[in-house]
Parts: C-alpha cells; structure tokens; sequence
C-alpha cells in the first residue's frame, strides 16, 4: 500500500470532492444500508440487548481504571507462558519492533491478519522502507493494498468499490505481487473470491513470519482473540514459525469470563452475524502446535493521551464494530476517506482528535464538526460510547486551543451573537433591525416559499453557504417578542 | 391546571424568524386553559454557542436563560432541540464557569422545561386539543426530540387526533435531515446533499404540509423544498395543533 492519508485536506474539503465521486455515493448508500438492517434485525433478537450494551460499557470501563495492573498482569501471564512482550509509546517504536522480528528470522515478507492497529501505526509502509513486504490476506484488504487504495472503513475496508472494479484490480495487479488472477476472471463474487483464495494460498504457506492485532487481550490468562470472517486469520495465526501482535493497550479485559459479553455483542454490532465464522484464541507458544516463537507489542500511541480526557475517554471502551459508521448519515454520504484516517465516521471524528490531541492540525480540528449530532451512533453503539457529547466536548477544545491568536470570522459572529443573547433588550433591538430588512424585502423581493412568505433566493459572501442550495425564508416585519409587547403590553401575562 | 405557572420559552429561532409557531404556542394553551406568561427577558439556550465549541461565550446566555425562567412550575418550548440543550447541556456551561451560584439555578430551572408536545400529554393529559386541518400531512421526528430527549410518538399522537387530517408515513423518517446547526454552514455540502435525500423522502408521500417539531430543522429542509418549488410546506407541530381551519 503506498497510498497515504497523510496530507488530507479538513474535512469539508474532502467530503465535497467525495459527495460528486457518483459511484462511492451509491456503494455508500447500498452497503451502508444492507448492513444497517441486518445490525437492527439481529440485535432485535436479543430481548436483553441494552442490558448487554451496559455490561459492556461497564467491564469496559472497570479495565479502563484499572489499566496498569491489567497490563502488567497481562505481561505476567503472556511471558509465562513463551512469548515475548514488548512496550511502544508509539507507531516508531511499534513498527521497530515488527521489523527487527522479521529481520532476526532473515524474511522479505509477512502475512497479516486484518488489522486496525497495524494501519493505525503505518506498519506496512514501514516494513517496506526495510525491505520486507507485509501482505494482506483478509479479502478487502487485498483488494486495497493491490489498488493502492486506502481503506474506507473499519470493517469493510473495500466498501467504496463494487465487483466490476475489483475484477479489474485483480486482472491487472495480482501478477506483481504473486499468483496471477486467471485469464477468464469475471465479475461474479465466487470467482473473485476463489482468485483471491488461490493468490492468497502461495502466501500463507510460505510465510514465516505472521503480524496480527488483537480484538481483545485477556489479562488473567494471557488470552489473545481475533474474530474474523474469512478464516485468513486462522491461517496467518497458526502456520508460520513466528507471530508478531501489535495490541492496543485499550484492548485489555481483565478475566476470560469478560469475553462472553463481548463476543455476543460485535457480531450482532458489526456483520449483523449472530455468531461471526471464526474466533481464534491462542495464550502463548504450545509447543509442537502453531508458532513457536510470539511476540506481543503492546501499544500507547496516544491512548493514554485519550485516557486522561475525561469526557472523551470513553472512547477507548470502542471494540471497532462499525456500527456506528454505518448508521451514520454523513458516513453514508461520504465514506471514509474523508476522514483522513484509517479510522473514519463518528468513532473516528473522536478518536483521532483523542489521541493526537487538537489545536495542531487544520485536518484533525475539522473532525468533531463533521457531525450533525442526530445521535444515530450512540444509539447502536454496542459499548454505549457517547459520541455526540464527546464531539461537542473536544469542539470545545479546539476553540479554546484557538483562543489567543487573531480569533476568526466565526469566533467574532459568537462572541457577538453572546453578547446579543445576554439581554434581551439586545436582541429586541436586532429584530426591530432585522424586522425593517423583512419589510423592505417584502416588497421588493421575487422570491417566496410555498405558502407564500418572502424569502431570500441568494444571498451573497457568507450567506451563499446557505443559500447555495436553500431558500431563506425573510425575517418577518414582527418579532414574536414585539407582538407579544404590542398585543400584551410589557407584563409577563396577556 | 389550577394556578399552576408556566412560562413559553419561544427560542431566538423563532422569536427573531418564526413568530407564528410562538404565536400558536400561545393560542394552543389559552385554548387549553393554561394561563401561559412569556418572561421578556429570554434570549436563546445557548446551544449554537456549546455546539460550535464556544462554551465561555455560552456562560452569560445561559445566566440569561435562568434568571428568566427561574420560578415557573413549568417552561414551556416548541423546540425539541433548545429543550434538550437546557436539560442536558447548561451542567455543562455552569460547570465550565465556576460558578456555583450559576450551577445551582440550572440544576433548578432545567427539570421544568418541558418539549411542547411532552408538556401537552405528559402535563396536561390530553392528545386531541380541538384542533382542525383537513391537509395531507408528513411527520419528520427530529433527532434532538427523538434520540436526545425521548419524545417518542407523543407527536404522532397529537397529530392522529387531528381533525381532517390525513397523515401519511415518511420514508426513512428517523434519518437526519443535515441541518445540525453551524454544521448547516460549516459542512453545507453534506448538509444539503443530506437536506436533498430529505426532501425526495417528504416528496415521495404525496404530502402538501411537512411537520415537525423543531423551526430550524423545518427551515432547512423547508429551504431545499423551496428551491425545488416542490410545491410543499413546512409547519411547525404547534401551528397545526392551533389551527381550527375548516371546523365545524
């Protein structure tokens, strides 16, 4: 993969160039709302669903506040039982760590299990600066890394692409990196699926080397999971020599009983599978079955960063299900590349200002504000995340990181909208003015509603954002606060 | 109601721009036989000031709102969303000011704020309050009234009980119109490309009138279907719940 979402314009930018991209707009809309059904379908069978949803939230939480025992714990268990763990304040440090594995086993290649952390931490392209070469096996996955593409979403990386695309991807990228696509390759899901399967069969069998992330981490047993669709991780966890696991530090849960909420909750969450096809679990090396040689990155990159935000901390109870994304009206419209990170939609609209903190780039400033906050996602968040108020909070502090300087067109129309709205006598003065404009207007403009109220047809300068596409209604010759004054004099009562 | 107190709290949005919906507000409750009085020294409840970010601007908007409504057994708003922000959000400012005084006078005005179609069925016990509209009617539910505080089908109820009226069901109706505030502005390509799906969805049924419960979600979508000369429009609940058009 050589794309890179380093350098991605703010968000508004980014989302008007995707919303004219005709074809991610109705792959958007039909898978987005494919799996938002089937999600409402499946958890509707749950007759104790939001019970589930707070016991998670709750074990989420107790792992959270106790995080530096359950990780040393972890650490305990995991180095008792063969592997070796290792810590990364950050991407460098983390993606070192895989290189040097790889490096001391004198391989050019590895093959990895889906993974969110590891894109997180760009650890493809930094095994590549070495030399190595990390292949991709989940289906999706294989289809970004070939296009050179960047993954749009959480769960279904290729989300933005339909079938037609990817028979092109497979006839003309496949040869370069393996196993050819076959001659006669068409369209249909079978076939692409068993192109994939064949080019993918060289890899796994070859490989020395497997990289993995982790859905959970247990810390009393030293328990790794993966669930996944496709049983490519299966194959990366179990046949080469040596495992490489790069594990969020957040992924901890404290005993293995835990995983029974957990494990009914991201099916329903994310698949809208009641159960998903396979659950992989492996604590340590058991000799003479699968890798002999594991190691364990366990990784920082800013989670304690999102740890210490009160508000915000929340966040890191996220079992990355994508139901939110999916759910989410702006998501739906532009996907994910607009987010300009591998985590998009409105977990990603938090996470990424979280952990790399606000008031330092233009492009992670815009997050918090690509949300309408019509609460969809914390509605079917599995893990009761409340978005929308952490997006109002970390708005908040991409203002105050703001203040100071040279305060912005937007800043001065707030501070004089406060000052208006702090006396009433304000505001009674503004709508006299804003009345005589509604007169004026009145005779003298074409445009009106359907009803037949005047109404502004275009405005220019800062208006043209409104009424590019809308119809403002005039305001009317009357304030309600002037009627109320003119029909019931200054009391309170009529 | 016996002498129970109860103060319109109107919203700037439809103080400064839709003094009709204050108006029916008014109109619905004298006919209901609530002695409803309007505090003149209300503004706004701050929201577009917390939802862009600028809580210390939101601090004397918020002070505003309570020393206003500070008193009345009940406030009464025909918006879902400012009734939200005064419930849940204003802890929030007060807390960001220090000030416990502030904190206080919140923590006592922000339960008796009341959404006008809570305050209708939950308060006074009614869903048909007499009213007459012989129109073919949609209902968007806005998701600050509908995710955020819970008003569930208490609108639909109001609105069943209406005289002539017809309703029809709206396509995809819990689903965001894009309004979303200064997001309207900021992030005005989303906005309308959300506020467009909106429209064909109200376009679909049929309807001649677009209701819902919140004026600045009904400006938005009502601004798209203007421009589409859909030949629809938009009304706010209160306004179909005071009109006796066509009775008998």
């Amino acid at each position: 993969m050589t794309a890179t979402f380093v350098g991605m314009p703010p968000f508004p930018q980014a989302a008007r160039a995707a919303l004219g991209d005709t074809q991610l707009r109705h792959n958007l809309a039909h898978a987005t709302h494919t799996i938002r059904d089937k999600r409402a379908r499946v958890v509707a069978e749950v007759p104790e669903w939001e019970e589930l949803r707070q016991a998670g939230a709750d074990l989420k939480d107790a792992a959270l506040a106790g995080l530096d025992d359950h990780l040393e714990q972890l650490e305990a268990a995991l180095v008792s039982r063969g592997a070796v763990v290792h810590w990364a304040r950050d991407a460098a440090e983390a993606c070192a760590v895989v290189a040097q594995v790889a490096k001391a086993h004198g391989v050019d290649e590895v093959v990895k299990v889906k993974s969110m952390v590891t894109q997180e931490i760009g650890l493809n392209e930094a095994l590549a600066a070495e030399g190595i070469s990390a292949w991709e096996t989940d289906l999706a996955e294989l289809i970004v890394q070939l296009a050179d593409d960047l993954p749009s979403h959480i769960l279904v990386p290729a989300i933005h692409r339909n079938r037609a695309e990817v028979r092109e991807i497979f006839r003309t990228r496949m040869s370069a990196a393996g196993r050819p696509a076959p001659a006669d390759l068409t369209d249909d899901p079978a076939e692409l699926a068993n192109a994939a399967r064949l080019h993918l069969r060289e890899k796994f069998l070859r490989a020395k080397v497997g990289v993995s992330g982790a859905n959970f981490a247990v810390a009393e047993t030293g328990t790794l999971v993966v669930v996944e669709s496709e049983g490519n991780g299966r194959m990366c966890l179990t046949l080469p020599e040596v495992l490489v696991s790069v594990v969020g530090i957040e992924k901890v849960v404290p005993t293995f009983a835990d995983l029974d909420v957990f494990l009914r909750l991201l099916p329903r969450s994310s698949t809208g599978e009641r159960m998903n096809p396979y659950t992989s679990m492996w604590h340590g090396v058991t000799p003479g079955d699968g890798p002999q040689e594991m190691h364990v990155v366990l990784l920082d990159n800013g989670r304690t960063r999102a740890l210490a935000d009160e508000v915000g901390r929340q966040a890191l109870r996220c079992i990355r299900c994508s139901a939110c994304l999916n759910v989410c009206p702006v998501y739906e419209r532009v996907g994910g590349h607009a987010y300009g990170s591998v985590y998009p939609g409105p977990i990603g609209a938090i996470l990424n200002p979280l952990m790399k903190g606000v008031g330092v780039d233009d492009q992670t400033d815009s997050l918090p504000y690509a949300s309408t906050l019509c609460g969809a996602c914390y509605e079917v968040c599995p893990v009761k995340i409340d978005i929308p108020s952490i997006l109002v909070d970390l708005r908040s502090q991409v203002v105050d990181a703001h203040r100071g300087g040279r305060p912005k067109p937007e800043a001065l129309a707030m501070k004089g909208a406060a000052w208006t709205f702090s006396d009433a006598r304000r505001l009674g003065g503004a709508e006299r003015l804003s009345g005589l404009v509604g007169r004026v207007w009145g005779r003298v403009g074409r445009t009106s509603l359907p009803g037949g109220r005047p109404a502004f047809g275009r405005l220019p300068g800062p208006g043209a954002r409104w009424t590019g596409a809308r119809d403002l209604p005039a305001p009317p010759r009357e304030s309600f606060r002037a009627w109320w004054r003119r029909t019931r004099g200054r009391g309170t009562r009529p | 109601m016996g002498r129970m107190r109860v103060a319109l709290m109107v919203t700037c949005v439809n103080d400064a721009m839709f003094p009709d919906t204050g108006r029916a507000v008014v109109d619905l409750l004298t006919r209901l036989g609530v002695d409803v009085e309007f505090p003149q020294a209300q503004t706004c409840c701050a929201q577009p000031m917390v939802n862009t970010g600028y809580l210390d601007e939101a601090v004397p908007v918020v002070r505003t709102f309570v020393d206003a409504f500070a008193g009345y057994d009940a406030v009464v708003t025909p918006s879902g969303s400012c009734a939200r922000a005064a419930r849940h959000q204003h802890g929030i400012v007060a807390r960001r000011s220090g000030d416990a005084d502030l904190a206080a006078a919140v923590a006592e005005v922000a339960p008796s704020v009341y959404e006008l179609s809570e305050f209708l069925v939950d308060v006074l016990g009614v869903t048909d309050v007499g009213a007459s509209f012989p129109h073919r009617v949609t209902y968007h539910p806005t998701c600050h009234s509908l995710r955020l505080l819970g008003v569930g089908d208490r609108p639909r109820r109001l609105l069943e009980a209406v005289r002539g009226l017809t309703l029809v069901d709206l396509p995809a109706a819990e689903e965001c119109c894009g309004f979303g505030g200064t997001f309207a502005v900021k992030n005005a390509d989303v906005s309308v490309a959300m506020g467009a799906d909106k429209a064909r969805h109200v376009r679909e049924t049929g309807a001649e009138v677009l209701v819902a419960g919140d004026s600045s979600c009904l400006m938005h979508i009502g601004g798209v279907l203007s421009r589409q000369r859909s030949g629809v429009r938009v009304m706010h609940l209160a306004e179909i719940l005071a009109a006796t058009e066509g009775a008998a």
